[in-house]
This record gives structure tokens, C-alpha cells and sequence, in this order.
């Protein structure tokens, strides 16, 4: 076995991970930590397999190509192997079986299960249904911590510390959850916020006192060139066409939030430009060129922040001598 | 001792007592009178003067004792309740109501896009995040919810 399997701690092992809150602070640190080391490994430069002989299940009851494809390379260059229902809404679904009796079959067939679901809480009832550990990849409009691990790896892995940084969170702050999930977690590791979003779609003000709680500094500012003038991190989300009444005021309101050279200009030069992608037009093409531009990378991390995960979940532990 | 009897005494049966004012209805929802014994005679006192809060509301009924579940649920709306079991026109037993950790099945998640709601072999589950004021959270999609009254199942 090589130099890939982390496992500091016994801590998450055989542990379901459903939300970020399920995550000290020292098992995130731990997490981005393992991650940072796994990345030569996610690259294929070098080979481990801690996951030999292990089968992960990736459940996806509603497609997302990027976060299953990510999690099937994470499994696999740890020497694990998948099984995948890419879209389980055209299977078992459709002919009415419930989610609890899928997952109960698959924690059969598979070491651990990957769920992504369309309903708030699937991945909850999927844990407490599986005998094996289920890793949540997404359930509706709810939780995504592997997605808020792997945001927080990119912010480190640009600045080497998350404490102190001033992230703007730009966009849908209401009813984007991972975004609360993110502005949970870099309140926790001391990061500051900076609110960026169209007045309706503003953070929901019981969410801003618990971060304040945490010892975060929080300031609202809906101009654009103003919250990026200090930042350190741009994070930008989708601002998505259901929330607004008409095309008309849609389109004003994502217009206005639309991220390009001339928006960047007075930036600080490290800023760097995050995205969870796909992104639609929030974020004009001729940012890529420019050293800003961190979303590629973040996707990228998203494979070694998963091995990391995946690891320390189902990973040996080490043989001692 | 005065006896505070302002309807007619019970042989058997469970009093609740010092509900807060103006929550007697809700109370007999929870009951679901309609699913009580014919037996049971349910009367209700509203706005009574109490010695310890003011005006508070008092509800009997005959014949009957509560579930775990319905004291849960009656604890969420009217958490200076008390529950006297009447056995042979004396009071058997009088204990205050208290809200456990987790409530279970007595409320629906306000989140409609919650699993609880799918045809899931699964029951609604809320922790108790704070007492006072009361908060919950869903279990399983961790909405919070603090107008429970709303969502009583
Ligand atoms: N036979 C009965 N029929 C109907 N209600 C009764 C009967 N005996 C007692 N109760 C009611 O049961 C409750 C508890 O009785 P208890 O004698 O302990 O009352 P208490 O001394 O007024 O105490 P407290 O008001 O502090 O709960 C009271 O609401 C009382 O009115
Ligand atoms: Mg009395
Ligand atoms: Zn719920």
C-alpha cells in the first residue's frame, strides 16, 4: 500500500457524512490536510490503493454529470470500484419502489453509498436505512458537504489559511443552501463575509446571527465593485430564472451581477474568482485568461478533496510494523 | 384546599390542567375527540382564573388516557400543562408536561419538499433545538421551524 492512505484519526471511519455540521473542525482540517496530499495521487503521478477490493454505490436519483464523474475518479484511483445508477428516477423509481428499500438493497451490493436525491433530508433517511456508510452528494435544495470541503480546499490551497480571508458570497443567498453550508464553514474557520445578492435574494437573517455567533464579521454590500475592491475570495453562484417573477426583471437582476474584466479591474491581485459550476453566463469567458480565474482548479480539487474523504470513510487503516 | 371544580368531577379519566389561556382548542385537536370512546364525556373550561398564571384553560375527559405521543404534543403548545390521571373520583397522579429531546410524528415538516412527506416508511422526527422560545429542527432536512401550531400533524 502506499503513501496515499491518510486515516490520522479512526474518527470518520465507517462515519456517514450528510451535512458539514456533522464535521468537527478538526475532521474538516483533517479532511483538506489529507486532500492537499492526495493530490499527486488524483493527478495519477503517483498510485495508491487503499480502496482495493472496496465497491462504492453512487445512487443518483436526479443526473449531475460533474459530481458523480468526480466521485467515480475519486473511488477509482484509490483502486476501488463503482456501481452506478447515473439516473435512478428512470429505474426503480418509476416503478414505485421507495427510496429506503433501493438503499437497503444497495447497502447489500456496495461498502459505502454516494446519494444525490432531489427531496431535503433523502440522504438523512438513507444513513439511518444503510448498514454501510452513505456520503451525501446532494439532496434537493439541502445539503452538500463534500461540495463546501471542496470550496474550502480551494481557499487554502490559494492563500494557505482560510482565517481572516474576506469572501464575498455573490448571488442567490436565500435559497442557495450551499452556500449556507460554505458560509457556515468559513465562519467556523474565521473567515470573513461579505454579502453580495440581489435584495430579494438576500441570506435569510436567522442564518446571519449564528455566523456572527461563530465570531465572523458579516456586512451586507449589494454593489458589485465595492464588495470585490477588499476581497480576497469572489465566490459566485447561479442566480436561477424561478426566483424572479419575469424574464424582464430576471434578466436586469443577472445582468447586474454578471462578473467580467472591467468588474475585476480594481480587485486585489490575488483575488481569486470561485464558481460551483455549470455556470450560465454569470461569469463572462474572457475571466478565464486571467489570473483569477480559480473555478477550473476548484473543480479539480473536487477528486482529491473526495479521495480524502473516501479514505478516511473506507480506507485500511494502516497495519502497524 | 379549595377545590377547583368549576364542571362537573370525573370518576375516570385525565384532567389537563393550567393550559395556557386561550389553547384548550388546541389541545382537543391533539385529543382528536372524534376518535375518543362514546363513553367519554369531554368538557372544557376557558379562561378560568388560575392562582399560579393569570387565566388558563382546563380540559376533561373521561375515560381516557394520553398517549406518550399526544403528552409530547400537548407539552409543544402548552408547556405549563399539567396531566392528572382520575381514578375512583381521586386524583391518581399529577405530572407537568415536558418536552422531550425529539418529538416524533407530532408535527409535519413545513419543508414541502421534505422526504418525510415521499412514501417513505418513515415518520416525521424533529429535535428540540432551544426551549425557550421553542425551536425545532427537521431530522431529516433540518428546516427549522419555530410557528409549529402551523404543522401540527
Ligand atoms: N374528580 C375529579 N373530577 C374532575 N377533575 C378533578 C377531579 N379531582 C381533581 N380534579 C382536577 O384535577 C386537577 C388536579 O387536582 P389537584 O387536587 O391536584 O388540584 P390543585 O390542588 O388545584 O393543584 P394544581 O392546581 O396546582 O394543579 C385539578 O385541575 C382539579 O380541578
Ligand atoms: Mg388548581
Ligand atoms: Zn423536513
Amino acid at each position: 500500500m502506499g503513501g496515499a492512505s491518510v486515516a490520522p484519526r479512526m474518527s470518520l471511519r465507517g462515519r456517514d457524512v450528510i451535512s458539514i455540521r456533522d464535521l468537527s473542525r478538526e475532521e474538516i482540517e483533517e479532511i483538506l490536510a489529507a486532500g492537499r496530499r492526495m493530490i499527486p495521487y488524483a493527478e495519477g503521478s503517483k498510485v495508491s490503493r487503499p480502496l482495493a477490493d472496496q465497491i462504492v454505490a453512487m445512487a443518483f436519483f436526479e443526473p449531475s454529470t460533474r459530481t458523480r464523474l468526480s466521485f467515480e475518479s475519486a473511488v477509482q484511483r484509490l483502486g476501488g470500484s463503482c456501481i452506478t445508477i447515473a439516473d435512478m428516477s428512470a429505474t426503480s423509481m418509476r416503478k414505485g419502489e421507495s427510496l429506503s428499500d433501493t438503499i437497503h438493497m444497495l447497502s447489500g451490493y456496495a461498502d459505502a453509498i454516494v446519494i444525490r436525491h432531489p427531496n431535503e433530508g433523502s440522504a438523512r433517511l438513507a444513513a439511518r436505512v444503510s448498514a454501510k456508510p452513505v456520503l451525501n452528494a446532494g439532496d434537493g435544495a439541502g445539503q452538500h458537504p463534500t461540495q463546501t470541503l471542496l470550496d474550502l480546499a480551494t481557499m487554502q490551497e490559494a492563500f494557505g489559511t482560510l482565517a481572516g480571508l474576506r469572501v464575498v458570497l455573490l448571488g442567490d443567498l436565500r435559497f442557495g443552501r450551499t452556500v449556507h453550508s460554505l458560509a457556515y464553514a468559513l465562519a467556523l474557520f474565521g473567515a470573513d463575509l461579505v454579502l453580495t445578492s440581489p435584495p430579494t435574494l438576500g441570506l435569510p437573517e436567522e442564518l446571519k446571527a449564528p455566523l456572527e455567533h461563530l465570531g465572523a464579521k458579516v456586512t451586507t454590500e449589494p454593489d458589485i465593485a465595492r464588495a470585490v475592491a477588499d476581497a480576497d475570495v469572489l465566490y459566485v453562484t447561479r442566480i436561477q430564472k424561478e426566483r424572479f417573477p419575469d424574464e424582464a426583471e430576471y434578466r436586469k437582476v443577472a445582468g447586474s451581477y454578471r462578473i467580467d474584466a472591467s468588474v475585476l479591474a480594481h480587485a486585489k491581485p490575488r483575488l481569486i474568482v470561485m464558481h460551483p459550476l455549470p455556470r450560465a453566463g454569470e461569469i463572462a469567458a474572457e475571466v478565464d485568461a486571467t489570473p483569477h480565474a480559480a473555478y477550473f482548479r476548484q473543480a479539480f480539487l473536487a477528486v482529491p478533496v473526495r479521495m480524502a474523504l473516501l479514505d478516511a470513510v473506507l480506507g485500511e487503516p494502516k497495519r502497524k510494523g | 384546599m379549595v377545590r377547583e371544580l368549576k364542571i362537573v368531577p370525573i370518576k375516570n379519566g385525565t384532567v389537563i390542567d393550567h393550559i395556557n389561556n386561550g389553547l384548550a382548542l388546541e389541545v382537543l385537536r391533539i385529543i382528536n375527540v372524534q376518535s375518543l370512546d362514546k363513553d367519554s364525556t369531554v368538557s372544557i373550561a376557558m379562561h378560568v382564573r388560575s392562582a399560579k398564571h393569570g387565566w388558563k384553560d382546563i380540559v376533561k375527559v373521561e375515560n381516557m388516557e394520553l398517549s406518550p405521543r399526544k403528552v409530547n404534543a400537548i407539552a409543544l403548545i402548552a408547556p405549563t400543562a399539567t396531566i392528572s390521571i382520575i381514578r375512583d373520583f381521586k386524583v391518581q397522579s399529577k405530572r407537568n408536561v415536558d418536552l422531550p429531546d425529539r418529538i416524533v410524528g407530532v408535527l409535519k415538516c413545513p419543508n414541502p419538499n421534505c422526504i418525510t412527506h415521499q412514501p417513505e416508511p418513515v415518520e416525521s422526527e424533529f429535535a428540540v433545538e432551544s426551549r425557550r422560545p421553542v425551536v425545532l429542527a427537521c431530522a431529516y432536512c433540518e428546516r427549522v421551524v419555530d410557528d409549529f401550531r402551523q404543522h401540527l400533524a
